[in-house]
């Protein structure tokens, strides 16, 4: 298979699993949904946003590889309404009732810390049952942040919408609660505390629905619901009424009708090495990303297993560091250090392109001060305040993910490619280190190594590793914000870079001491 | 006596004011138009060396006020007066008005008008000039079916009934004589035996002060609807050598008989080799340029010489080549005509064409004129080059924001019976134009033209990293609303090409507001874009009418199963002591009548519900 084949079957594959994530809840709760005149949470977003507006769905394989269904019951984006850039968050009721569980939660919470490190306005869509009972443990106290975000988003400026389609209850009347705008619909929206029968225990007072929380009642009597909607579609139409009468002032520029690039982002697939061992120069990847394949490389001489450089993308200006043979050594991590530098002295967003199996082991490594070096980058990173945006393009071993701007080091956006794998080491080196420990445990004690159970081991440790790397299992685990197509890169990053720029950007004004 | 005329009035508005300017201001004459209120901004106000307004804006307080005509005249200082067609151009009275304030009339003699007003008379002096007419049937004695009852003082069909049957006599002949009362305020009505698949043949004829009488071809104007002529050519594909030497020598005789002066046309009804008198009508037609552009004369320019005294040369030009007009209507063939008013957004007809329209792109088409919004007239040398160049010059048309007869047109042009020039009064109801187009493509033009309008810098349109469904867009297409589904990654701005079927079809997207337009080799459609967002309020029944505030029912005026015009009241709400009329919003009829007489309602309540029909 050549580099194309292989990639486009990983495509084929992704493809496969999101189509799990859309078909909700299965075509008979589909279908009941849409009998009963709803509309399916995809086709909410769809509505609210602007017509043939751009839309990136975030963390769409949550929960992939786990036992709850592939994206984990709610749908997150950001997309444009009345011409504003939002965080939108819909419940997908068609699984399992839209009830939480810890990877809804999980996803959610991620939106609502892109809402608040963007300052994008949040739009919730919702209708749950509340929390997944049987994981009730895992949800109810995190869950809490879940209003505490809301809150803190109005607070800092950001407004809060909330759109109630169906049930609201108990823990979930907060949403609306503490948003800044809520629209209810007509005989759809249930809103309160406790429903009748926990009503009826509590205080013996018997009550209806309609009393106890019906968007007639919160719109004229309660006060909650600041518009009664006449259906789902028409709470759609409010949604946008209230985003077009924000007032909303992006701070950055809209995208460019910049240059595209030179070259097809289709030609992508033939240089991505099928073989991880295999490098790649990203020179080729950068002139398939940014505007006019323009690129003005920074100490070209120096360090050169890292590329770093100058560009725009689709009229935003970035830094770009990106890997071009894997290993980071002391100069690479010197250089490294001194661009994000720079990039925090001219307030320009950096973009990560991962393709490294860490820094250099090796006593002239060491005896060069690797550590002391790796450790500049990483600080570096930690401590730079410009917007990164990492795109995870092969290869994320070792501490080359931290000091290339992994998930622990909170970019504003992670994005992955199919083809990629991320570890503490690769699947064999993992097996090869064990299997020596255990081999050095063996003979201090004088034992005879068993080499049948030393290879049962070694197999056994790479197939779980090698399954534990891959891409769908590391976005199932929300350790980045979706897997994407990688001809789809140069779009991401500029659907990223306008997100960004709805809020100021800044560099540091300092960095931790660095070790010299 | 010869006179020069320096600055003329044109009593007229539209196309033909616009077409008179034309010739005036290549000869050096100054031009004066008159302008009712709606046609403040009409091109030929703006072309004309002066305006003088007409205030108001029915044609009886404008155009048609001999008194103010001749004012406006004087006051402008102009020296002749041409009334162009319709409006005054008939009238002996407007004639010697115009003549009495020392004016040119550019037009024949007071007389000559007078002479051939009254069909009946006319006809009577053409018998005995030896013009083959029809034989008169006295309405009391008629026995012969069909007849043709025909007002005398009449014209564009009122007054003219067709009877095929002796029993429905008496009552045609009644509402005949009552429409032509109404009408003409003059009741007489004669009859004549109806010819049918006949031909309608006239004969252009020019005649000096000095005896010399031109007969300038002829037209064939068969194609009609309601009386109302829509293809005219020259020469008829019917007419032969011999028949046209008859039909000369007939025009000639007419326009010597009564000593005519000027341009004026000899109508015939033609069958076979036989044809008969019709009447003269006294002035420029609206189908001269087709003489025009066959005899490569300058008919405009020939009334005004004639006025100013000049001779005709002795020989009439010969013809050359074949002419066909055709008139765009702002009407609704497919449904019984309906003119339409409104604006017109954009006007153009690309190709070797004449275009004698009155409007242009932006220009608003009132209900108190004529629809006609313009001419087209092709000249080629065969019949057959003309009639393709026309149906292609009008299909590359771009008439945007009104409905128009432009397809019917088309269709006529490319017409195998009307290729092979069989044409007869009766063509358009022989023959089914009823046009079925397929607006689907179309609509996935429009949408794709909407989408390229939507474009962020140069993001790719409606991108998904997960898709969940493909983008559709929804249109009104007449009173059907389609949905197409559509991949933005084809939208392209300015015009959008389809593969259709394995062609490539280039189709030219303009919009207006939420009126889309389409236009392509393969025809032209009109869409609305069906909002988004349906306000909530319209999700009443259709035809539901509301109380428009609270009160009591103090009137119900219709009943239920009632029909009812636009306007109609419905019945009438008291509330603080003011009585309030609900109105239809539309015809139809009254299927739901739901309040009664001393009904308290409130705002908001349905009172009744008027299904459209």
């Amino acid at each position: 298979m050549g580099n194309r084949e292989a990639l486009l079957a990983k495509i084929a594959q992704l493809d496969a699993e999101h189509a799990k994530a859309l078909a909700g809840g299965g075509p008979k709760y589909v279908e009941r949904h849409h009998r009963r005149g709803k509309l399916l949470a995809r086709e909410r977003v769809e509505l609210l946003i602007d017509e043939d507006s751009p839309f990136l769905e975030l963390s769409p394989l949550a929960a992939w590889g786990t036992d709850f269904p592939v994206g984990a019951s709610v749908v997150t984006g950001i997309g444009r309404i009345e011409g504003v850039e939002c965080v939108i968050v819909a419940n997908d009721p068609t699984v399992r009732g839209g009830a939480s569980n810890p990877y809804t939660l999980k996803k959610s919470l991620r939106a609502n810390d892109i809402a608040l490190q963007n300052r994008l306005p949040l739009v919730s869509l919702v209708e749950s049952g509340g929390a997944d009972l049987p994981t009730q443990s895992e949800i109810f106290i995190p869950g809490g942040r879940a209003f505490r975000d809301l809150t803190r988003l109005s607070a800092a400026g950001i407004p809060t919408i909330t759109a109630v389609f169906g049930n609201a209850t108990a823990g979930g009347a907060y949403v609306p609660g503490m948003s800044d705008y809520v629209i209810m619909i007509k005989e759809r929206s249930k809103v309160f505390l406790g429903g009748p029968p926990l009503v009826k225990m509590a205080t013996g007072e018997d009550s209806d629905d309609e009393s106890l929380g019906g968007a007639t009642m919160h719109g004229a009597t309660s006060g909650l619901a600041d518009f009664v909607a006449e259906d789902e579609t028409d709470a759609i139409r409010l949604a946008r009424r209230v985003v077009a009468r924000l007032n909303w002032r992006k701070q950055g520029p809209e995208p460019h009708a910049a240059e595209e690039p030179l070259f097809d982002a289709d030609s992508i697939l033939d240089i991505v090495s099928e073989d991880q061992r295999v490098p790649f120069d990203p020179r080729d990847i950068i002139a398939r990303l940014v505007d006019g394949s323009k690129f003005d490389e920074f100490k070209p001489l120096y360090g050169n297993s890292l590329v770093t450089g100058w560009a725009r993308i689709h009229g935003y200006p970035v830094g770009i560091l990106a890997n071009a043979r894997g290993v980071l050594f002391s100069e690479e991590s010197q250089k490294a250090t001194q661009f994000i530098q720079l990039a925090n002295q001219s307030d320009t967003p950096l973009v990560f392109l991962q393709n490294t199996t860490g820094y250099m082991v090796g006593a002239q490594y060491e005896q060069g001060g690797i550590v002391k070096h790796g450790s500049m980058m990483i600080n570096a990173v930690s401590n730079s305040r410009v917007p990164h945006l990492t795109i995870t393009m092969g290869a994320s071993y070792g501490a080359g993910n931290y000091g290339m701007c992994g998930r622990a080091y909170d970019p504003r956006f992670l994005f992955t490619w199919p083809n990629a794998k991320s570890a503490v080491m690769g699947p064999a080196q993992l097996a090869g280190v064990l299997s020596i420990v255990g081999r050095q445990a063996a003979m201090a004690k004088g034992q005879e190594y068993n080499e049948e159970h030393d290879a049962a081991m070694r197999k056994m440790v790479e197939a779980q590793i090698e399954e534990q790397s891959l891409a769908p299992f590391l976005s199932g685990k929300l350790y980045d914000d979706g897997v994407i197509d990688p001809r789809d890169t140069r779009t991401v990053l500029a659907l990223c870079l306008s997100a960004v720029h709805s809020g100021p950007i800044k560099g540091a004004d300092g960095f931790g001491v660095f070790r010299m | 006596m010869t006179t020069v005329i320096k600055t003329l009035l044109i009593a007229n508005r539209g196309e033909i004011a616009r077409r008179i300017i034309r010739t005036c201001q290549a000869n050096g004459i100054r031009t004066v138009a008159v302008f009712s209120d709606p046609d403040t901004a009409a091109p030929h106000v703006r072309e004309a060396d002066f305006a003088v307004n007409l205030p108001g804006a029915a044609p009886a307080e404008t155009y048609l006020r001999a008194d103010l005509l001749v004012e406006a005249a004087v006051k402008a200082g102009a020296d002749a007066v041409h009334p162009g067609y319709g409006f005054l151009s008939e009238n002996a009275d407007f004639a010697r008005k115009v003549q009495a304030a020392g004016l040119t009339w550019v037009g024949p003699e007071p007389d000559s008008i007078e002479a051939m007003g009254s069909k009946v008379a006319a006809k009577k002096r053409m018998a005995a000039a030896g013009v083959p007419t029809l034989p008169e049937l006295d309405p009391e004695t008629v026995t012969e079916f069909p007849v043709l009852i025909k007002a005398s003082a009449g014209g564009g069909g009122r007054g003219m009934r067709i009877v095929r049957e002796h029993e429905e006599f008496a009552d045609a002949l009644a509402s005949a004589r009552r429409e032509a009362e109404s009408a003409f305020g003059d009741p007489t009505v004669f009859c004549e035996p109806l010819l049918e698949h006949a031909r309608h043949v006239e004969v252009q004829i020019l005649a000096d002060a000095h005896g010399t009488v031109w007969a300038l071809g002829e037209r064939e104007c068969s194609i009609q609807r309601r009386h109302q002529k829509i293809v005219e050519e020259s020469p008829s594909p019917a007419v032969t050598d011999d028949v046209r030497k008859r039909l000369f020598a007939a025009a000639t005789a007419a326009a010597e008989s009564i000593g005519y002066v000027g341009a004026g046309t000899v109508e015939f009804m033609l069958k076979g080799e036989d044809f008969h008198f019709l009447e003269v009508n006294t002035r420029l037609q609206v189908e001269h340029p087709v003489t025009e552009l066959v005899y490569g004369v300058d008919l405009v320019d020939w009334q005004l010489r004639i006025a100013e005294g000049a001779r005709l040369p002795r020989e009439a030009p010969e013809p050359r080549g074949h002419a066909i007009e055709v008139r765009l209507y702002a009407e609704d063939p497919d449904h019984d005509w309906r003119p339409a008013s409104g604006t017109l957004h954009r006007f153009h007809v690309p190709g070797d064409v004449r275009l004698d329209s009155g409007v242009e792109d932006g220009s608003v088409v009132s209900v108190h004129y004529d629809p006609m919004l313009a001419k087209v007239i092709a000249y080629a040398p065969t019949r057959a080059g003309a009639a393709r160049k026309l149906a292609t010059a009008l299909e590359n048309a771009r008439i945007h924001g009104l409905v128009t007869n432009r397809a019917l047109l088309v269709d006529i042009l490319q017409n195998d019976a009307f290729l092979n020039g069989d044409t007869h009064t009766g063509f358009l109801a022989e023959h089914d134009f009823t046009r079925t187009v397929d607006p689907q493509p179309f609509a996935l033009a429009a949408a794709l033209a909407q989408a390229a309008g939507r474009r962020i810098g140069n993001l790719p349109l409606g991108w998904r990293n997960v898709r969940s469904q493909q983008p559709k867009a929804k249109f009104l297409f007449g009173d059907s609303e389609i949905e197409v589904e559509y991949d933005p990654k084809q939208a392209t701005s300015g015009v959008i090409t389809l593969d259709l079927d394995g062609v490539r079809t280039p189709f030219h997207v303009a919009t207006y507001g939420d009126l889309v337009e389409v236009d392509s080799p393969r025809g032209s459609v009109s869409l609305r874009v069906v909002p988004r967002f349906p306000e909530p309020e319209t999700k009443l029944a259709p035809g539901a009418t509301v109380a428009p505030m609270p009160g009591t029912v103090v009137r119900v005026s219709v009943g239920q199963g009632d029909r009812v015009e636009a306007g109609a009241e419905l019945l009438v709400l008291e509330a603080m002591k003011m009585e309030h009329r609900v109105l239809a919003t539309s015809a139809g009829t009254v299927t739901e009548l739901l309040v009664e007489q001393s009904q308290q309602v409130n705002v908001g309540d349905v009172l009744a519900v008027v299904e459209e029909s």
